[in-house]
């Protein structure tokens, strides 16, 4: 939370200046019910007209100048978060950009996501509203009791005697609704969760009669969740009741203890009436405090989740390691690697390519393919062994330098909306006439029949794409910024064999001083490759050349046999 | 003050999918009454409830002002056994009113909780009743913000913001009452400071609401950025593009405080707007009420209740413009509710309707003439003609968005052909039970559906009351038996998520033990394709083997087994049955099945 404060800490002055100007103008709504006082209980009496206008004129005086000193204050505040806000955005994706991929891991995607969105969101509320209520509540609740004491100090302690018992009771009731709260919160997700899952199954639920057992599913959770919400909402609607019942009580009090003093002669009645002014001042800022609990619980709890991930540590440092000499240009030497630090994910992996070979990986699911492909991007790092490029270890080569020598096509790799030239430069600036060598060598001829041709926009996630359209859109985007080494993980599995074998062609020839990584499904995709590792359970079990494998390899021929009479 | 929700979730609760006929505001709350009907007592009581509670909390200005007047200034003069009768009554009406109030809340909250979880329930039982159209035209994620963000604004309303309207329209409607039997003349100022406010509330409103939806779509915007950026972390890692995507969510984020800050800075001129027209009636009041009373014309204590009146009178007033923005949202909640429950379902069984018992059930489906589109400008089927004996496989191929996954849609009765007709059995199946009918049925779609539970529960769905034994045994024949007791937890393993815990493979074959289980005559069977690695899917098909026998199969098929071995192959092409037959009369053709054969064959070879 600190971290979040110091967002604040450059606008200083404009705080201090904003609360100085938020204070004047709470302070002159606070004079009104005085100067009421004044009139009836000194001028009045005195039948002083001219003097009773003048004060009226003062108190309406007093009412405007309470108006432009707190638009001005809430105009300054909402300045001052929109900075504060756009700063903590502009770090918190800068810093989420830079995640390692463990650290993506341990946060999750979707978490990060809603970091960005509503808890920024909330983070804002809080320090936009905390500047304009945390100081009028404070004030009007301190300077509504200050100046009741000055009016009347025995009548005073009537007033101020119930407050402790009423911020008490307030705070009390504010942390159990903010504990309900977040319990109702659960229970809304877990029926949502259940009522998406149902609609996923709708063609298995219609199709096996189960829409009764669904919606007896579902019953339980919207059970859960209308009770808790119920329960929530009785504790949260007592604070009003609750808060009116004392502060009017003390209303009656001050009557009571007022007529005493009137009658003692210590008192005037017009200062009665002042009281019962401030009565309401009072109420209105306690209310205030109230809410100003609730949302400060919501704030501060974002605001930990936002802090969580500025403040995450930066684990991929660039350390300098001599280079050695090494005429190879990818080298992987005895890498092992594992997720969680529990079960080994890959294990002891050698091999070396020179500039222009072609490395194919396959094996089945799981077995560690992927996981090698983000090694050798620096996603992670090896627990053991070394990854060298150029016999520069990988944990020496800064990363605007690394990212640049590749071009990289995932599983299920990232389309985003906007253009296809957008998609394919990928914010790189490339000659336009690259893109479009790109879009051909990646057989994505299809562009020029889409409307617009380059320049036509794509979806989110390319969803107005086939699944073979986006793959090649993939590969226009890997093979267009002239990479040192390309990474395709199983980028061609939808493309019909025309095309794979077009595409093979291209990357032969027109990438042919180009170092591959091929993960591949399909025997075909790699069978041509200059090594070809078979990967199972994070080992190597198979390395070498088709033919070589095809002889020594006996899960490889199992795949290759099994592939031969496919029908796709 | 209130919070405006779901502006900083990610974008689309607008609810453009449910775009209907406009339904008048009266409808809206008439459907809306008949759920309320449900309590009616409840809602009556409610209503005197906060009549009593508003009228004792307007009685207490009143009382306080008598015992004000009792106060004579002066030693002595104090008439305490008026300021005490009065006093003991101000305290009384208080006290009852906090009471009441706090019991009225505890209604309303009863009365939302009691409503929502009915409109909930019968939201999601009518999802379930609709047909598979609906699903396929619309994205679950607006059914769901129905579901919750909605029915959550409705409920709102009615446990608080209902209350706080009654409140409001009382103690307007009883200060404005109270007021003037005191001092119509003291009444004046709110001459000035009514129709101020009112101007003023109807400017704001007018102002307010562009920069809000402004606000919103720019909240929207960048949020759903960031959302689809993050998706995209990796890929942008593995460029090293990160500052590019930084600067274009900068501007968008700019955007976005912009927007936000236009909208606070006319928002927050509410706040100290309410405070200042309060206290220029506080300030008007006080100088024409201490001229009235110097003249002799109104009381002390009368001032002293007028003040507290007008207090009262003047927050409500610029309440409403909050409130009315309330319910228009919630009208506009409610209306969509109630559009997705106007959708229509699945129509009825016809009344003749008969039950097909699976026992029963040879397999043969015949279908004739049949004519299909999803809409009807745009045919997917022509003419197809179609004849399965009993036990017979019917392999379907073509390329994609050829029809394929259409022909099972049919056979279920998800869809029902514009033409022709299909028969099991010889019963048009129109005139079966849709239940009995899909039951009739397993099915193994692509996309494997399994739900959190565990993994005996996703087995034993189809099938309640079977046996562990008899779950064992169809997960032994679907080769997943060994996989599932590998798992820590066996067969009470809990899958999470829709099984986003084991492989898709693994996902695959489950689903085909399900299938097994349900033990259905006839069987629909979608292949899968990619993403799978070559053991597992030797198991798939040594499975899906297993499953086929001996019942009517069709296949959306790619791979060279099954189709070989199928009683009759449909090309399907561009919505027309290109080519019918067995593979050899097929090959025999030398047409495009033939052609598709030979290059995919070659290709293996040759690679």
């Amino acid at each position: 939370m600190k971290h979040i404060v110091s967002y604040l800490a450059p606008y200083r002055a404009s705080i201090a200046l904003e609360m100085v100007i938020k204070i004047l103008g709470t302070l002159a709504e606070l004079l009104l019910p005085w100067m009421l006082q004044v009139i009836l209980d000194d001028l009045v009496p005195e039948k002083r007209l001219n003097a009773i206008l003048l004060w009226g004129g003062g108190m309406v005086v007093c009412a405007a100048a309470g108006l432009v000193f707190n638009i001005i204050a809430n105009r300054m505040s909402t300045g001052i978060s929109r900075q504060v806000t756009r700063q903590i955005r502009f770090d918190l994706f800068r810093r989420v950009l830079r995640l390692s991929g463990a650290q993506v891991d341990e946060f999750t995607t979707p978490s990060l996501i809603s970091r960005l969105t509503s808890d920024t969101y909330h983070v804002h509320e809080m320090i936009d509203r905390m500047q304009r209520m945390a100081v009028r509540a404070p004030i009007m609740l301190l300077g509504g009791v200050a100046m009741t004491l000055f009016l009347d100090p025995v009548l005073a302690c009537v007033l101020v005697l119930p407050l402790p018992l009423m911020v008490a009771g307030v705070w009390a009731l504010s942390r159990q609704g903010i504990r309900l709260y977040t319990a109702t919160q659960t229970a809304v997700d877990g029926m949502v969760r259940r009522a998406q899952e149902s609609m996923a199954g709708i063609r298995v639920i219609q199709a096996l009669s189960k829409i009764d057992y669904e919606t007896g599913r579902f019953d339980q959770a919207n059970r859960e969740t209308a009770q808790r919400e119920y329960r929530a909402g009785l504790l949260m609607n007592a604070t009003n009741p609750l808060i009116n019942a004392i502060l009017n009580a003390g209303l009656t009090g001050v009557v009571v203890v007022g007529a005493l003093r009137v009658n003692a002669g210590a008192s005037q009645p017009g200062a009665i009436i002042a009281f019962l002014s401030y009565f309401t001042m009072i109420l209105n800022a306690l209310m205030m405090v109230s809410r100003i609990f609730v949302m400060l619980s919501k704030g501060i709890a974002s605001g930990r989740r936002v802090a969580e991930v500025l403040q995450a540590p930066d684990d991929m440092l660039v350390s300098p390691i001599p280079a050695s000499p090494d005429h190879a240009h990818i080298a992987f030497e005895g890498v092992s690697f594992s997720y969680g630090k529990a079960e080994k994910d890959l294990y002891n992996i050698s091999f070396s390519l020179q500039a222009g070979q072609t490395l194919g990986i396959i094996g089945p699911t799981g077995c560690g393919k992927s996981t090698l492909l983000r090694l050798l991007l620096r996603a992670y790092d090896p627990d053991a062994g070394r990854i060298l490029i150029h016999g520069r270890n990988l944990l020496s080569i800064p990363s605007q330098e690394l990212h640049k020598m590749f071009g990289v096509v995932f599983q299920n790799d990232f389309l985003f909306d906007g253009t296809l030239t957008d998609n394919i430069d990928f914010g790189r600036d490339l000659e336009r006439d690259a893109l479009c060598r790109a879009a051909q060598n990646a057989q994505a001829e299809f562009i020029s029949t889409r409307p617009g041709g380059l320049d036509g926009r794509i979806a989110a996630r390319g969803a107005d794409l086939s699944g073979g359209q986006k793959q090649r859109v993939l590969l226009a985007r890997a093979m267009a910024g002239s990479p040192e080494i390309l990474i395709l993980d199983d980028s061609s599995s939808a493309l019909d064999y025309k095309t794979d074998a077009a595409l093979r062609r291209a990357l032969a020839h027109e990438f042919s001083g180009v170092t591959k990584v091929i993960v591949a499904q399909r025997v075909s995709a790699i069978r041509h490759a200059d090594c070809i590792l078979v990967l199972d359970e994070g080992s190597v079990i198979g390395q070498g050349r088709h033919e070589e494998l095809m002889q020594s390899c006996p899960a490889y021929r199992a795949i290759a046999e099994a592939q031969m009479g496919e029908v796709d | 003050m209130r919070e405006s929700k779901g502006l900083g979730g990610p974008a689309g609760n607008d609810g453009k999918s449910f775009e209907r006929p406009k339904q008048s505001a009266g409808v809206i709350l008439k459907r809306l009454w008949t759920y309320l009907a449900g309590c009616r007592r409840l809602v009556a009581l409610a209503i005197v409830i906060s009549i009593a509670s508003n009228l004792l909390a307007l009685v207490g200005p009143k009382l306080s002002g008598y015992a004000v007047d009792a106060l004579r200034p002066g030693q002595g003069q104090v008439d305490f056994e008026a300021v005490f009768f009065y006093a003991k009554w101000m305290l009384v009406a208080y006290l009852v009113s906090a009471a009441l109030s706090y019991l009225l809340a505890t209604l309303m909250v009863r009365i939302a909780r009691d409503v929502v979880y009915r409109l909930r329930r019968d939201v999601f039982e009518h999802l379930m009743k609709l047909p598979v159209r609906f699903y396929d035209s619309h994205a679950i994620g607006d059914a769901l913000s129905v579901l919750s963000y909605d029915i959550d604004t409705i409920s709102t309303m009615l446990s608080t913001d209902l209350i706080q309207m009654m409140t409001n329209l009382l103690t307007v409607a009883g200060s404005f009452i109270m007021m003037l039997t005191i001092s119509p003349l003291l009444f004046l100022p709110f001459l000035v400071t009514i129709p101020a406010s009112i101007l003023f509330t109807r400017y704001r409103a007018r102002k307010v609401r562009p920069l809000y939806r402004d606000r919103s779509a720019a909240l929207g915007a960048l949020n759903g950025y960031a959302e689809e950026m993050t998706g995209g972390l990796e890929t942008i890692r593995a460029y090293g593009r990160g500052n590019v995507f930084l600067h274009r969510f900068d501007a968008k984020n700019a955007q976005a405080c912009e927007a936000n800050y236009r909208a606070d800075c006319f928002a927050s001129m509410t706040g100290p707007s309410v405070g200042f027209i309060n206290n220029l009636s506080l300030a008007l009041v006080s100088t024409l009420g201490a001229v009235l009373y110097m003249a002799g014309w109104i009381s002390l204590g009368s001032v002293s209740s007028f003040v507290l009146y007008s207090r009262k009178f003047s927050g409500p007033i610029n309440e409403f413009a909050n409130l009315f923005s309330e319910l228009q949202s919630t009208l506009a909640a409610a209306e969509r509710v109630f559009t997705l429950l106007d959708e229509p379902e699945e129509a009825p069984d016809a009344p003749d309707a008969q039950v097909l018992a699976p026992a029963s059930v040879r397999g043969e489906v015949v279908l004739t003439g049949i004519d299909f589109g999803y809409s009807p400008d745009a045919p997917v089927l022509q003419g197809l003609n179609l004849r399965a004996k009993p036990g017979q496989t019917i392999a379907i191929v073509g390329p994609t968005g050829a029809g394929k996954t259409t022909i099972i849609n049919l056979l279920m009765r998800f869809y029902d052909p514009l033409r022709g007709s299909i028969t099991v059995d010889g019963h048009d199946i129109r005139h079966l039970t849709r239940a009995s009918l899909r039951l009739a049925y397993s099915m193994v779609l692509q996309d494997t559906w399994l739900f959190t539970g565990t993994i005996y529960e996703n087995l034993a769905y189809g099938k309640p009351g079977v046996t562990r034994q008899e779950v064992m045994n169809a997960a032994r024949a679907a080769h997943i038996h060994r996989f599932i007791l590998s798992l820590p937890q066996g067969y009470d393993t809990v899958l999470q998520d829709g099984g986003a815990n084991i492989s898709k493979g693994q996902r695959q074959l489950l689903t085909i033990a399900r299938a097994m289980l349900l033990d259905a005559p006839m069987l629909i069977l979608d292949e899968a394709t990619s993403n799978v690695d070559t053991g597992t899917e030797q198991q798939i098909q040594k499975a899906m083997l297993t499953l086929m026998q001996g019942r009517t199969c069709f296949v959306i098929a790619h791979r060279l087994s099954t189709i070989q071995n199928a009683d009759q192959i449909l090309l399907l092409q561009n919505g027309r049955v290109a080519e019918q037959g067995t593979h050899q009369e097929l090959l025999a053709k030398g047409g495009a099945y033939c052609a598709l054969y030979r290059a995919q064959f070659e290709d293996s070879n040759a690679g």
